[in-house]
């Protein structure tokens, strides 16, 4: 037998080499991020959760500050990103993927720049008054030319804007459900194909999206040597704690399914789970990035703890969640490649690192909605409540 | 005379149905046909291409994987079509073959002697041209295809190098050229079968265990083929539609 | 109504953006979608015209017998008869277009003849085939084994 290096057992040879790489691993989340934040976000406007108000514009604007971001990875990826506008003029009706350019669309300009918009307009109004130079024109651009912030036309924004929070709900859940969909409907890959894939997405991103407010929340007020509305953070911990619960519940379905009906699929796809993606499945995943932040979530659900614990506990569980939530779009994406789909084989994923869908453009995607981030909050700040 | 308009318009008439006859006549007489100039072009619409395999008949020469290489500039390490060795013993039983396809098979197979009593056999693998094809279902913005005559092609020029065919393919069939970052698999020689040649891997194989098949064709092989022999495809479970019949398949084969 | 009309002013500037945009992109989907898209299905039609379009390298057997046909007859009464002439001497289509420029590769018997005739268990049983070692050592198959009529 020839070996080739990586490769254990026997794989179709056009298989050996991955297809979708750490970028593909980046974009399901961050989209996962923009569509937790919304959630949190839509706690606040839609569900009248009034401890959470004081991140509401916060986490619109980290929705928004990954959702710029989202398209990058993508592109770097594609063999021909010129090419990418073909997504909007031909979209192939059959293909999961094919919605992307439309469900993206939708989400940045209908739901998520327009909610921003009509609840900053007014700040946006004050300050094309207040402000001079390159500044000025910015916010003078961004009021569209009107300059009425009476009371009545504030009362329309609300109505509006409440009407596109509602509509905004489904619409994040389907800008990222449907990329759990595109893995999910894949019969060729065992690993993936599950009507659970969509859900599992959902949920997880959920968990993210509220963890990465939760922590930008701390930070930002850290920064700004501003304290911390505790309340607010302990309903922000209560919510994350409770979806977490759904999500960790839906993906123990997942398994103890596939172990039980154990089909042709299962010993590669057990054998992979215990070799390669033991690190990154059981123990980052599941132990590290799961059990572990329940824990410290659940503890503060049953006992009162003083406040700087609590804080430490949280921001603790926070980090280790976006990075199990991370582990689990890794196990997807890239384990769903290890295997052969003759399952006699598995091959092996060496992550470059200053190439084209290596580390280094990795790195500089997750930092980049950061310094977006930045930039937003001096131009739209979310404390900052002029009067009339 | 008195010009009746009844007798002018039934001379009207005639005139021009002579001059018509007189026309087709004239161009017959001249040896000219009536206007017919794509007789001999190829018509898609009367052909729906397959392939039949027969397990029994392939040697592993490697031959068709070397030719299609050639034919088609398929870069070093990618396989539009490739051979797989199997060997079965009793002790790891049917599910569990022992599977190579050193370099796909195109220098052939190094002869292996350490489970003499193995069943072995050799599988050439392509893409199935499937009807149902998962893979064109997948594709984003139509750059991958059945065209009429049941052929699945890539068109070069409008793929964008996503790679989700890549992934909804069962068989394993799909590459991405790294000369061209769009993605590339068997074309089923379709500037030959549309100029009446045989695919590049059908012409040189030794033994015809790989024959080009048009099923539109009541004239054609594969009808017979299809009736008398036990014919199996990859992955029935799938549904995929595949058009490559194997003759003989063995139940171990993935 | 005009109160109403006028406190939402901005809304409908909104709108107007919206609008300009969808025009817009309309526009310049009309001018850049390839021409036959669509034609025969969701693809560019000129995609199967730009395939077909591509050289071909294998002659196939019934060219080589136009001029080759001794060849040809030698083949046809003995064992080779089903073997293609490409199958052994590679692509030969450039040979047909100018013979002298292109000479057709006259393959190494030491190389290729075991290629399907060395012994291999996964191989049908009913082919010829031989250990070569044993059968001949170390002599050139083509000592006793015409290629185009092999039974010695």
């Amino acid at each position: 037998m020839h070996p080739i290096p990586g490769v254990d057992g026997f794989m179709y040879p056009n298989e050996v080499e991955l297809q979708w790489s750490l970028l593909i691993v980046l974009y399901p989340y961050i989209t996962g991020l923009v569509a937790g934040a919304f959630i949190l976000a839509s706690l606040a406007r839609v569900f009248n959760v009034k401890e959470v108000q004081p991140t509401y514009r916060l986490a619109l604007l980290t929705a928004l500050a990954f959702l710029l971001v989202a398209p990058l990875p993508l592109q770097l990826h594609l063999g021909h990103p010129e090419r990418s506008i073909e997504m909007y003029l031909t979209p192939h009706k059959t293909s999961a993927m094919a919605m992307f350019g439309f469900v993206y669309l939708w989400y940045l300009l209908v739901v998520l720049l327009m909610e921003i918009w009509l609840d900053f307009r007014k700040d946006i109004v004050l300050m094309s008054r207040s402000t001079t130079g390159v500044k000025r024109l910015i916010y003078r651009v961004l009021t569209l030319g009107s300059q009425n912030v009476s009371e009545a036309s504030r009362r329309i924004d609300d109505k509006v804007g409440y009407v596109i929070t509602v509509i905004g709900i489904p619409s994040a859940f389907l800008l990222h459900g449907y990329v759990g969909f595109i893995f999910g409907s894949v019969k060729a890959n065992p690993w993936w194909s599950s009507p659970l894939m969509p859900v599992v997405f959902l949920f997880s991103a959920m968990v993210s999206g509220i963890a990465v407010v939760m922590l930008v929340y701390q930070v930002v007020n850290r920064l700004r040597r501003q304290p911390v509305d505790m309340p607010c953070l302990d309903a922000i911990a209560k919510y994350l704690f409770y979806v977490f619960v759904i999500d960790f519940s839906l993906e123990m379905l997942d398994l103890v399914h596939r172990i039980y009906e154990s089909d042709e699929s299962f010993r590669s796809l057990d054998f992979m789970v215990h070799t390669r993606l033991y690190f990154s499945q059981v123990i980052l995943q599941i132990f590290v990035g799961t059990l572990f932040p329940l824990v410290l979530l659940g503890i503060n659900q049953v006992i009162k703890l003083p406040e700087v614990r609590r804080r430490r506990m949280y921001t603790l569980a926070g980090i280790l969640t976006m990075i199990g939530i991370f582990a689990m779009r890794w196990n997807v994406v890239i384990g769903g490649q290890l295997f052969s789909k003759s399952f006699l084989g598995y091959t092996t994923y060496k992550v470059g690192f200053a190439e084209r869908e290596g580390l280094l453009p990795a790195i500089v995607l997750m930092l980049l909605p950061l310094a977006i981030l930045w930039v937003l909050l001096k131009l739209l700040p979310p404390w900052k409540e002029q009067a009339a | 005379m008195e010009l009746n308009r009844r007798e002018a318009l039934k001379t009207t008439g005639k005139f021009i149905l002579l001059s018509g006859a007189a026309r087709v006549a004239f161009d017959t007489l001249r040896g000219e046909s009536v206007p017919d100039a794509d007789k001999d072009k190829y018509k898609a619409a009367d052909h729906w291409w397959a392939m039949t395999i027969d397990i029994d008949k392939c040697i592993g020469c490697g031959k068709c994987v070397e030719a299609c290489a050639a034919e088609n500039g398929v870069p070093d390490g990618y396989f539009r079509t490739w051979v797989e060795r199997y060997r079965i013993t009793e002790d790891r039983g049917v599910e569990n073959p022992l599977v190579d396809s050193p370099n796909g098979g195109k220098n052939g197979f190094p002869i292996l002697n350490d489970h003499p009593d193995a069943k072995s056999f050799f599988v050439p693998k392509l893409c199935n041209h499937c009807a149902d094809s998962p893979c064109v279902q997948a594709c984003p913005v139509g750059a991958t295809f059945e065209s009429p005559d049941g052929v699945v092609l890539v068109d070069q020029k409008y793929c964008i190098g996503c790679r989700y065919c890549i992934q909804a393919c069962p068989y394993g069939c799909r590459y991405l050229d790294p000369r061209k970052n769009v993605v590339d698999k068997c074309t089923l020689c379709y500037h030959r079968i549309t100029k009446g040649m045989v695919t590049a891997c059908v012409e040189v194989c030794p033994t015809a265990s790989r024959q080009l098949a048009d099923l539109k064709n009541p004239n054609d092989p594969v009808h017979k083929f299809l009736r008398e022999n036990h014919v199996e495809v990859l992955k029935p479970q799938l549904a995929t539609g595949a058009k490559v019949f194997y003759k003989d398949l063995d139940g171990a084969v993935r | 109504m005009r109160k109403i009309l006028k406190d939402s002013e901005h809304l409908l500037r909104l709108v107007g953006v919206f609008a300009a945009g969808l025009i817009l992109f309309l526009i310049i989907r009309h001018a850049i979608v390839p021409k036959g898209f669509g034609e025969f299905g969701h693809y560019r039609g000129p995609a199967l015209d730009d395939i077909a379009a591509r050289p071909i390298s294998f002659a196939g057997h019934t060219t080589c017998e136009a001029c080759h046909d001794d060849q040809a007859k030698t083949k046809a009464a003995g064992k080779h008869a089903g073997l293609a002439c490409e199958t052994c001497h590679g692509p030969a289509a450039a040979h047909t277009e100018d013979p002298t420029e292109h000479a057709v590769m006259k393959p190494d018997p030491k190389v290729l003849c075991v290629r399907c005739h060395e012994a291999d268990p996964a191989r049908p049983k009913s082919f010829p085939q031989v250990v070569s070692k044993d059968h001949a050592g170390d002599i050139s198959c083509i000592e006793c084994h015409k290629p185009h009529s092999p039974l010695p």
